[in-house]
């Protein structure tokens, strides 16, 4: 025969899950239910005119690594989707490093000043966010293009005679994603700076630590919670970036993105923009849990 | 240059901001620290004893002066070339190392071979009895251990002098006066040069071979802890390092003519004249009956009962207050009333004069 307390602690369990029934219904379907339609639609046939035909096909799994001869129907590896996934991958990367590289002085910087002008830092690295991406972007293609402030200024005081070609390369992807994506990596990174006690640098110049190696074995074990954080922040959208590479890339340089905007429009294969769609979620899951087994095997502290 | 000396400071000083508005932390200040010596920086706090020691640590730069270690300049060394080591106030224990590698972190750092560090590590586990320990994490450990791990990881890679930034101060009374006992120990076992600082006159009388009370950014006494009690040079250090009461007078042959007209004997009279203050500490004062020769009339006019002393509140004839430490009887209020007339007299050499 239960106890007393055993009851009341069951009712409470109950209660409990009564209370965020709404909310996790409200989750469940919002997560799962797209991914559910998207995963089916990767199954299906493609429509004449977009949309998909009930008839269970592989050819969108397929066609991510492979493309069919137009003329005698075999199948050949497709280079081109190949390059763009390596694209994905290696300018996501790259931001994350550009923006850790120049997000840790920032927020150390941030994180070092006296609480009251923190927060004036703080709205400031906050700024970007008010104004549309799409604004943003379009406002870096302005900088960089080939008549624009850089290349200009550059011939006017006759440092260079031709206009330096960054627009519509994976330069200008670059250069677009790291600013855009910046302030995701500086928020976590301060916040982590902020806990960090700054004793522990004197402690450990005192224990004959170089500038060096106070940084490596001090202050980047200890802040690593935020690096984290920021650099899935920084990594899992860049991953799908579609404005940035659309409007700083061109037509040329896409992204998994641009390529998966490409099957739903012009390209009119559902099956295939689902199929993509699909893998890009894969890719993100198993690059995170590399990312994290490895962050947390890398500090030799545990 | 003497060879017993390990630290020597000449004319440091210490100035935060600039132009009008800096402040002189430390003004000119000269100090000998000998080898092997426990010796403790005392004084109120703003009083620049913490900026001395953050000289020597290398955590600041003199303004002015320099700092010799061993004879050698280390002004401008930064605190990793100095082989000086620090136990903080807060600690400052590395959060995501365990104790064994808090301890052996100085070690490492200083590229000793593996096998040293464990050995070395090992040995400071046991000499700091945390042995069982090793493994955890600091965040696990209590107040007291923590604080034992600090004082291991700074005498680990056996730095010539050990700096304490008032390490006992955020131990509980009963930890503190244990730890009191364990630091003396580590510094007899060791043999290393400790320089520590504390506003803990107690902590400072019972456990240094010399101390230097600070006031103000100078060094205003320097000597062993019987020194500094029973001569204090001024009115800063008698009234800082125990109680004491002050008596004005001048100085005539024979003595101190006191201003309620008494003559006493004062030590530090010789080859002073004119006005003078007298020191005396409340337990060299004895109490006698009304009208005896040579003691100075008095009226009680409050006494406190403090359990093992009994403070007893006097007037001179003059009206200057006087206060008599009494050992408390072991029945009775020993005949203490308020307004009694009494005498009262200095035991041989407890009256001081001061310097100004």
């Amino acid at each position: 025969m239960p106890s007393n307390e055993d009851r009341q602690r069951a009712a409470s369990t109950r209660t409990g899950w009564a209370l965020s029934a709404p909310a996790l219904l409200l989750l469940g379907f919002a997560a799962s239910g797209p991914l559910l339609i998207v995963l089916v639609y990767s199954f299906l046939t493609p429509g004449d005119y977009g949309n998909v035909v009930w008839k269970f096909s592989l050819d969108g799994w397929r066609g991510i690594l492979f493309t069919r001869d137009i003329f005698d129907g075999t199948l050949q590896l497709a280079d081109a989707h190949l390059s763009i996934f390596w694209r994905s991958v290696k300018l996501s990367l790259l931001t994350t490093a550009i923006t850790f590289a120049v997000g840790f002085p920032t927020a150390w910087f941030i994180a070092t000043r006296s609480p009251k002008s923190r927060a004036l830092w703080l709205f400031l690295i906050t700024i970007p966010f008010w104004t549309n991406l799409l604004i943003r972007t379009v406002a870096i293609n302005e900088v960089i293009r080939n008549e624009g402030i850089i290349n200009t200024l550059l011939i006017r005081i006759g440092l260079i005679g031709e206009p330096l070609r960054i627009i519509y390369t994976d330069t200008a992807v670059l250069i677009g994603m790291a600013y855009v994506y910046l302030p995701l990596m500086v928020l976590p990174l301060f916040a982590a700076i902020d806990r960090f006690d700054m004793k522990l640098l004197e402690a450990g110049y005192d224990l004959y630590a170089s500038r060096w190696q106070v940084l490596r074995r001090v202050i980047l074990p200890i802040v690593k919670p935020g690096i984290v954080a920021g650099s899935i922040l920084v990594f899992v959208p860049s991953l799908g970036a579609y404005v940035t590479p659309r409007v700083l890339g061109g037509g040329k340089n896409m992204m998994i993105g641009n390529f998966i905007e490409l099957q739903f429009g012009a390209g009119r294969n559902w099956p295939l923009g689902a199929a993509l769609s699909m893998t890009l979620l894969i890719i993100v899951t198993v690059a995170l849990l590399f990312y994290v087994r490895a962050a947390n095997r890398g500090s030799p502290h545990g | 240059m003497n060879k017993d000396v390990a630290v020597e400071v000449r004319n440091a000083v210490k100035a935060f901001g600039q132009g009008d508005s800096a402040v002189r932390a430390l003004d000119d200040v000269s100090v000998n620290i000998r080898k092997g010596e426990f010796f403790t920086l005392l004084g109120p706090s703003g009083c620049g004893k913490t900026t001395l020691l953050r000289l020597i640590a290398g955590f600041e730069t003199p303004t002015s002066g320099e700092i010799l270690l061993d004879g050698k300049d280390i002004t401008r060394d930064p605190p990793n070339r100095r082989p000086v080591n620090t136990v903080f106030q807060s600690y400052a224990l590395f959060p995501h190392l365990t104790v064994a590698q808090n301890i052996g972190f100085g070690l490492e750092m200083q590229g000793r071979p593996k096998a040293e560090i464990a050995d070395v590590t090992a040995n400071m586990l046991a000499l700091v009895q945390l042995g069982p320990m090793a493994q955890r994490k600091t965040s696990q450990l209590s107040g007291g251990q923590q604080q034992r791990v600090a004082l291991a990881r700074a005498l680990a890679p056996r730095p010539k002098v050990l700096l304490l930034d008032e390490p006992l101060s955020a131990l509980d009374l009963k930890l503190r006066k244990e730890m009191q006992i364990e630091l003396k120990r580590l510094q007899l076992e060791t043999g290393i040069t400790f320089i520590f600082v504390t506003h803990d006159q107690e902590e400072a009388l019972t456990m240094s071979d010399r101390i230097g009370v600070m006031s103000a950014g100078k060094i205003q006494q320097i000597g062993a802890p019987r020194d500094i009690y029973t001569r204090p040079v001024n009115r800063f250090v008698a009234s800082f390092i125990g109680e004491s009461n002050f008596l004005s007078g001048a100085v005539e042959t024979g003595g101190v003519r006191l201003s309620c007209g008494d003559l006493v004997d004062a030590a530090g009279s010789e080859g002073r004249s004119g006005k003078v203050t007298l020191a005396v500490r409340p337990e060299q004062v004895r109490l006698t009956r009304a009208g005896e020769p040579g003691a100075l009339p008095a009226t009680i006019t409050d006494w406190v009962y403090f359990g093992t002393d009994t403070h007893c509140h006097l007037a001179l004839s003059d009206g200057t207050e006087v206060v008599a430490r009494l050992q408390s009887p072991a029945t009775g209020d020993a005949g203490l009333e308020k307004g009694k007339a009494v005498a009262l007299r200095f035991a041989p050499g407890a009256a001081q004069v001061l310097g100004d």
